[in-house]
């Protein structure tokens, strides 16, 4: 019987999971949220029944009773959050709280898969991040001079990555971090809500050269810092985040350009400097001639998902725990294993839809400040996950980032947390004023 | 309030930028799901197979391995399930395809190899695996048919007989691989009990497939190869050659004896390649462009990696254009340090049988369910011309030469047509021991096969090498 439900269970989940990502794309056919309703009531039964179905057969493959109760308070938790949105936030969009619980569900499902302690301990992250971020979209309405000290969010963040240079520990080579209480603690992660804020408060001044100079200046403390530290893939981020918000600010396509060349010729120079970059680009280029060496991480990956196919091989029927540091940087790898390809494209899918949704609002937002923001921490989000699934498909080298929402560890999902709540602030504080336009034109109507 | 109004436009007019930065994303994450797509649907298969990856054994636990046929369906290997449910893999013909089929239990070579995942992977019928699943049932694994032909490879193994070397047999028309011999061989069937022994066994090597890993100086056949350069290079004038042989060719402090120190007197360009004139062949050398020289190399695919799905060792030609004289005679007549796999020189060699184009050398024809419904179809597939049609034709006249008149007249008048080269190849400082060589094709009707051959030590192509290859032409013509 078991044998079964492991089997047809994997089918199951691909067919809610495809259902799912669809309704993502047929929200963007309607404007208002009270047309997607239907579409939004319908994601959240779908995504239910795939952290059900995943956790029967977890239960009856590992016969862990306690996987019962966790099922039991995840599941309770995803419906407190959406409930709690809807009461506290009745104007939020629902599609960016349906998409990061489903990120979350599928974060729960593959790391009790993985490891059941993990699971716990990353599910006290997830309600600690719930919590408290809970609060920031009421924030973002309140502080109306958050614009006002660009430079304070600068040097506070160039003075955190400063720190943790000096005084942090090196893993794996090249990521740099504070070990708080057996929480690893990565400050680059936060400093890139800073950095975003920082530029935005520069840039919503003024757009003269002088201005773009000081910005720029700015931006090359932070990027040069996590070079020095290691931390290429954080890096790169951070600068493409850097150009992306200077083009939007500027409205000059020259600049994209300029930061697409100076890019190139950064990377040229990294490549030509950097052994450990070298290292991943050959890596990348021919991964099998270097099998049990540098090729090893990325070879991986790859068995892990050819092996998956496109039906994947079931849950707990592969074996992701060949993967290195698969929880984290690897996570698609092993979704795509267990789950299937398609189920893996639909993630990606989905993230592309969390994307595409903040940058729609972002176009929403009329002041600079906030539209800057909004724009950053798309770009931050979805540049990231282009990263992170990228390298471990080997579409582009390795640059060992997480994959938001879905990766273990502490500050990933905190930071993640963190913009999903900000962005969700900026669509209310939007809609609200909207609406108080609307009464204001009708009443001049009137008149 | 127009203040108001001026925020608004321009905000209006800026969502643009954001459009188009929008797209760009979009359009990025189009790329890498079509990338992801295509690797999962066709690239991954060669990533599947990889011998590293250790996931095939999770299929193992589901699927009974299924069975290796030969092309006329015999049993190369198939699984027996004991009666406590352990499997037992057999080798019904012993040492006879030891290296070409290898063995699944001690890591992984030969077919069993690249098959892996086929033999791991179940298309039995939909219900009967729904059966399986349901009761708990192991599902059987397809099976693979092969182009190995068991009264070639008996012929091939017994001709070999004693001597340590390699023997490969293809149809040059398909690329199809009709045998693989290696020796010294083993038993697969003992291979849990013979492990300690042939794992550490570097010096014999029976684990090594010598067809297609096994490296060797490639003697006076390496002279095909001169030849073509000098007729590429004498297009015209290639008639007007002649060399009179002393039995050694001297140039500066350098000195390049023929075989036995023979002098073979006057020869004209078909008599210093049918007899395996080494003087007339360093003489020709002297001349030759270095630069092309290394290009007609590569376009037989030396110094680079072969087109073929098993693994192989690559071939290698020192010659550049900073070669040395001494360098480039040797290199000339298949001495210093070039090496070339029997793999390598049988495509060679049917390359020219076929008019110079190169099929694909391949050794799996299909994959079947167990019963006997077609999985998946492995087509002969061309890999291109390696030469054109005419200097094919002009090395097939020279090679039928060697048979006619020179160092294989012992294929001469059999009901088939043969031509070939032979080598003695010098493999160490000791000039007495040699490893003959030949290479060669023969055509009866429409049928055409290729043989190379090697024995290691045994002394003079012509000799030794020659007769058996007119055995394994005898019995494929019979």
């Amino acid at each position: 019987m078991a044998n079964i439900i492991v089997e047809f269970s994997k089918y199951a989940i691909i067919i809610f999971m495809a259902f799912y990502t669809l309704e993502c794309f047929i929200v963007f056919r309607y404007h208002s949220e009270e047309e997607r309703n239907g579409i939004y009531i319908r994601q959240n039964i779908l995504m239910f029944l795939i952290h059900f179905i995943s956790f029967v057969v977890l239960c009856l493959a590992t016969k862990n009773s306690m996987l019962i109760i966790l099922y039991a308070f995840q599941q309770l938790s995803l419906f407190a959050t959406i409930a709690l949105y809807r009461v506290i936030y009745p104007r939020a969009n629902r599609l960016i709280i349906n998409n990061m619980c489903l990120l979350m569900t599928i974060s729960f499902i593959i790391l009790t898969r993985i490891s059941y302690e993990k699971s716990v301990k990353q599910f006290k992250i997830v309600i600690f991040s719930i919590i408290i971020t809970m609060f920031i979209p009421y924030l973002v309405k309140k502080i109306k001079i958050i614009s006002l000290f660009p430079l304070v969010y600068g040097f506070l963040g160039i003075a955190a990555l400063l720190i943790v240079m000096i005084l942090g520990k090196v893993i794996n080579g090249s990521k740099l971090s504070y070990s708080i209480g057996g929480f690893s603690f990565q400050p680059s992660e936060f400093v890139k809500i800073l950095f975003v804020f920082s530029i935005a408060g520069l840039l919503c001044k003024s757009t003269e050269l002088k201005q773009i100079i000081l910005v720029t200046i700015m931006a090359a403390f932070h990027i040069l810092i996590l070079v020095f530290s290691k931390d290429l893939g954080s890096a790169l981020i951070f600068f493409v985040a850097y150009v992306i918000m200077l083009y939007i600010a500027s409205r000059n396509w020259l600049y994209l350009l300029a930061g697409l060349i100076s890019g190139s010729m950064a990377s040229i120079i990294g490549y030509q400097l950097f052994g450990h970059v070298r290292t991943r680009v050959q890596a990348w280029k021919d991964p099998w001639s270097t099998i049990e060496e540098a090729g090893y991480q990325v070879t991986q990956s790859l068995f892990a998902i050819g092996t998956g196919g496109w039906f994947g091989m079931g849950l707990t029927q592969g074996s992701p725990d060949k993967i290195p540091v698969v929880v984290s940087d690897f996570i698609f790898s092993a979704i795509s294993e267990e789950l299937g390809g398609i189920f893996a494209a639909c993630l990606i899918l989905v993230c592309v839809s969390c994307f595409v949704m903040f940058m729609n609002i972002s176009m929403r937002l009329e002041d600079t400040f906030y539209r800057l923001i909004a724009v950053g921490l798309a770009t931050i989000y979805g540049f990231q996950v282009f990263l992170t699934i990228g390298g471990v498909i080997k579409f582009i080298p390795l640059t060992g980032v997480t994959l938001p929402l879905v990766s273990y560890g502490g500050t990933s999902i905190l930071t993640t947390h963190m913009v999903f709540a900000i962005i969700q602030g900026l669509y209310i504080s939007e809609h609200k004023k909207l609406n108080l336009k609307a009464k204001i034109d009708l009443e001049q109507i009137k008149n | 309030m127009l203040h108001f109004k001026k925020n608004h436009e321009k905000s209006n007019n800026a969502n643009r930028e954001i459009a188009n930065i929008t797209y760009l994303f979009v359009a990025l994450f189009i790329f890498m799901l079509g990338y992801f797509m295509y690797y999962i649907g066709i690239s991954s298969t060669e990533a599947i197979n990889n011998t590293y990856n250790s996931r095939q054994e999770l299929l193992a636990k589901k699927v009974i391995r299924g069975k290796i046929y030969a092309r006329n369906y015999e049993v190369l290997a198939e699984t027996l399930v004991n009666a406590d449910q352990t499997e037992t893999r057999l080798y019904p013909f012993g040492n006879l395809f030891a290296q070409a089929v290898g063995f699944s239990t001690k890591g992984k070579i030969g077919i069993e190899s690249l098959a892996n995942f086929n033999l791991l992977t179940s298309n039995a019928y939909a219900s009967e695996r729904l059966q399986d699943i349901i009761e708990g049932e192991k599902s059987i694994g397809d099976n693979v048919v092969t182009t190995l032909d068991v009264s070639m490879q008996q012929v091939a193994n017994e001709a070999l007989g004693v001597y340590k070397g390699a023997i490969i047999v293809m149809d040059p028309t398909t690329g199809e691989i009709l045998s693989m011999v290696s020796k010294p061989d083993f038993d697969p069937n003992k291979i849990n009990e013979l492990w300690e022994d042939i794992y550490i066994d570097t010096e014999e090597g029976p684990l090594l497939n010598r067809t297609t890993q096994g490296l060797y100086p490639g003697g006076s056949t390496f002279k095909i190869i001169t030849l073509l350069e000098y007729l590429r290079e004498q297009k015209n004038n290639y008639l007007d050659y002649s060399f009179n042989c002393t039995g050694k060719f001297i140039k500066g402090d350098s000195v390049i004896n023929c075989y036995h120190g023979i002098s073979h007197g006057n020869v004209d360009l078909m008599q210093s390649f049918a007899k395996s004139c080494n003087s007339s062949f360093s003489n020709i050398s002297t001349g030759l462009n270095s630069n092309q020289f290394r290009k007609t190399c590569n376009d037989l695919l030396f110094n680079q990696k072969l087109p073929v799905s098993f693994p192989y060792a690559e071939s290698f030609v020192p010659i550049s254009a900073s070669s040395s004289v001494n360098e480039v005679m040797q290199t000339a007549i298949g001495q210093g340090t070039t090496q070339v796999t029997p793999l390598h020189m049988a495509m060679i060699t049917a390359a020219i049988a076929n008019d110079g184009n190169l099929m694909v050398p391949y050794l799996l024809q299909r994959v079947e369910n167990y019963n006997k419904d077609l999985v998946k179809e492995y087509k002969s597939k061309s890999y291109g011309k390696l030469m054109t049609v005419k200097e094919a034709e002009l090395l097939q006249l020279f090679m039928e030469e060697v048979v006619q008149s020179g160092t294989a007249t012992i294929l001469k008048d059999s009901k088939y047509n043969a031509a070939g080269k032979t080598g003695s190849a010098e493999f160490s400082s000791n000039k007495t021991e040699s490893h003959a060589w030949f290479t060669g094709y023969a055509c009866m009707n429409d049928k055409k096969i290729v043989v190379t051959i090697v024995l290691e030590g045994a002394g003079s192509g012509g000799e030794y090498a020659v007769p058996i290859a007119k055995r394994i032409f005898d019995e494929y013509f019979e």
